[in-house]
């Protein structure tokens, strides 16, 4: 019994991880339905300049923070720049620009940092004063660092009229337009918002899984997994999902399967969910009366 | 009376396909104005077209200054309050949030609270399902919160996409009468695109007659409504 605790407890540590890339992922499908596949490299990069800064004498919280700003600003600039470029292209050029971006941004980060694997400070101690064992401080941190996440995203969507905004030029682009907001700024607001998630979710796992160059490509796969057990038109359940995709894996690995095939039992029981669900487990079916 | 709104030649494109050819039309300040025509006439277009959302050329003049090289969103900013075909209900947000995203571009909060209790008082409906999402409303509901939603921005035009498409007869005299009394207690100006031409030219006291894209006849209400063609084809009497 405690350690099946353990297991689940250990596994919302990593599911928080897979929660904030599936909340990323979610941010821009909510206002472009499509998927950017170099989320999780641009996560990747971030996570390099965090440990660039922190190599460079910065004190972690300062690197975290200044981490999350160039990752918001990066993200406007790619869509300013690059995505905007592709506005009215077919879907399968603007996947094939995500597509580059994620081996641009791959390179990229191996040409600047080297492919040797790094390791990467965790702001949170090693062990608990009073241990329990049943999680460790990064875990439980991993955790809380996602909640508070959460909790920010959902306070500016909810509360700030930039965020009610846009979800208006997410929602009804040409209705945003003809109350005067302006759409394409939105977009790039979605992109910055997305990559500094993504920074976060990349700067909580580079303790877990050592910082290379590859680090984020399976954790993207399993924030999607997420996102699409939750239902990727809604970011609250696409969070969700994401802890329930660590959960899986980690029950799976411990009690099934083993860890070699645990993400294949994990990805299996998410296929059957979706197979009975398709739009997910808190996907909403938009009600509406024309 | 000065005009607020000056179009000369105007012409709209979808694609290669024109749809408006050399359009010229004038919106009184304070005045009401309709748009009559059948089915793709070019009447949504023209609104279209002033709301910079299709491809146009020509010379739009609003206040005496020329806008044409506005887009969408900055001519929101100028004060033209659009209701577009279709109504473009925000589905997923609040009654009260649609109402909110309206007074985007307004600063003043007193103001925009002030707006919001008088939506509210014209239309009492809106109010009960204040925190109901928006996409549940009926049709008729709909339009009010449309008409609601573009009076938020408190514009001097405001531009209607046929306001009586789809709704009861009663529903659609309570929103004209309501229209007619912004009109005439607000001063705010209205360009209405209409199929209803009766409904519409007793409203407006201009009108122009839209035919594949040009306009045949303009003139006030009143002789527009005498005109022995648009009687037998649009009044039919």
């Amino acid at each position: 019994m405690l350690g099946l605790v353990h297991q689940v407890l250990s596994g919302l540590a990593i599911g928080s991880i897979y929660a904030c890339v599936a909340l990323a992922v979610v941010m821009i499908y909510q206002a472009t339905h499509l998927v950017n596949f170099a989320q999780g490299e641009m996560a990747t990069f971030s996570t390099y300049i965090a440990w660039a800064l922190i190599e460079a004498g910065v004190p972690y919280w300062a690197a975290f923070f200044l981490t999350v700003g160039f990752s918001f600003l990066m993200g406007m600039a790619i869509e300013r720049l690059l995505i905007r470029r592709f506005d009215k292209a077919p879907v399968l050029a603007v996947v094939i620009v995500f597509i580059g971006m994620l081996v641009i941004f791959n390179s990229l980060t191996g040409w600047l940092f080297s492919y040797t694997i790094k390791s990467f400070a965790s702001p949170f101690p090693e062990k608990f004063a009073l241990g329990n064992g049943y999680m460790s401080p990064h875990e439980l941190g991993s955790v809380g660092v996602t909640l508070a996440v959460l909790a920010v995203v959902y306070a500016f969507f909810r509360f700030t009229p930039l965020g009610l905004a846009m979800r208006a030029a997410a929602q009804n682009p040409v209705s945003a337009r003809l109350v005067g907001i302006r759409v394409g700024y939105m977009l790039a607001i979605g992109w910055g918002l997305a990559a500094a998630i993504g920074a976060v979710a990349g700067m909580m796992a580079a303790p877990i899984v050592y910082l290379d160059p590859n680090m984020m490509s399976g954790v993207l796969l399993y924030g999607f997994a997420g996102a699409l057990l939750g239902g990727i038109d809604n970011p609250w359940g696409a969070a969700m999902g994401g802890f329930i995709v660590g959960v899986l894996e980690n029950i799976a690995g411990a009690y099934l399967v083993g860890e070699e095939i645990k993400l294949s039992v994990a990805l299996a029981i998410i296929i059957g969910v979706l197979v009975a669900k398709p739009s997910g487990l808190f996907g909403r079916v938009l009600v509406t009366r024309v | 009376m000065a005009a607020l709104l000056e179009i000369q030649g105007l012409s709209a494109f979808y694609g290669p396909t024109q749809v408006l050819h050399n359009v010229d039309l004038a919106v009184q300040e304070g005045g009401i104005t309709a748009l009559l025509g059948a089915n793709g006439a070019g009447k949504t277009t023209l609104l279209r077209a002033l709301s910079a959302m299709v491809r146009r050329e020509g010379v739009i003049r609003f206040e005496g200054r020329v806008v044409n090289e506005r887009e969408a969103e900055d001519v929101a900013r100028l004060g033209i309050a659009h209701v577009p075909d279709g109504r473009g209900t925000f589905v997923d947000l609040t009654v009260e949030q649609n109402l909110q995203l309206g007074a985007y571009t307004r600063r003043d909060r007193d103001g925009v609270g002030n707006d919001l209790a008088r939506a509210f008082a014209h239309f009492p409906r809106l109010k009960e399902r204040r925190g109901q999402q928006a996409g549940t409303l009926s049709g008729g509901e709909q339009q009010m919160l449309a008409i609601s939603r573009a009076l938020m921005l408190r514009p001097k035009l405001l531009m209607l996409d046929e306001p009586s498409f789809g709704l009861a007869p009663l529903v659609v005299k309570d929103i004209f009468n309501i229209l007619k009394a912004i009109n005439e207690e607000e001063g705010v100006s209205m360009l209405i695109v209409e199929q209803n031409a009766n409904l519409a030219l007793s409203l407006a006291g201009y009108a122009y007659l839209l035919e594949t894209g040009a306009v045949v006849i303009s003139g006030p209400s009143s002789a527009v409504r005498a005109d022995e063609s648009v009687r037998r084809v649009y009044l039919g009497y």
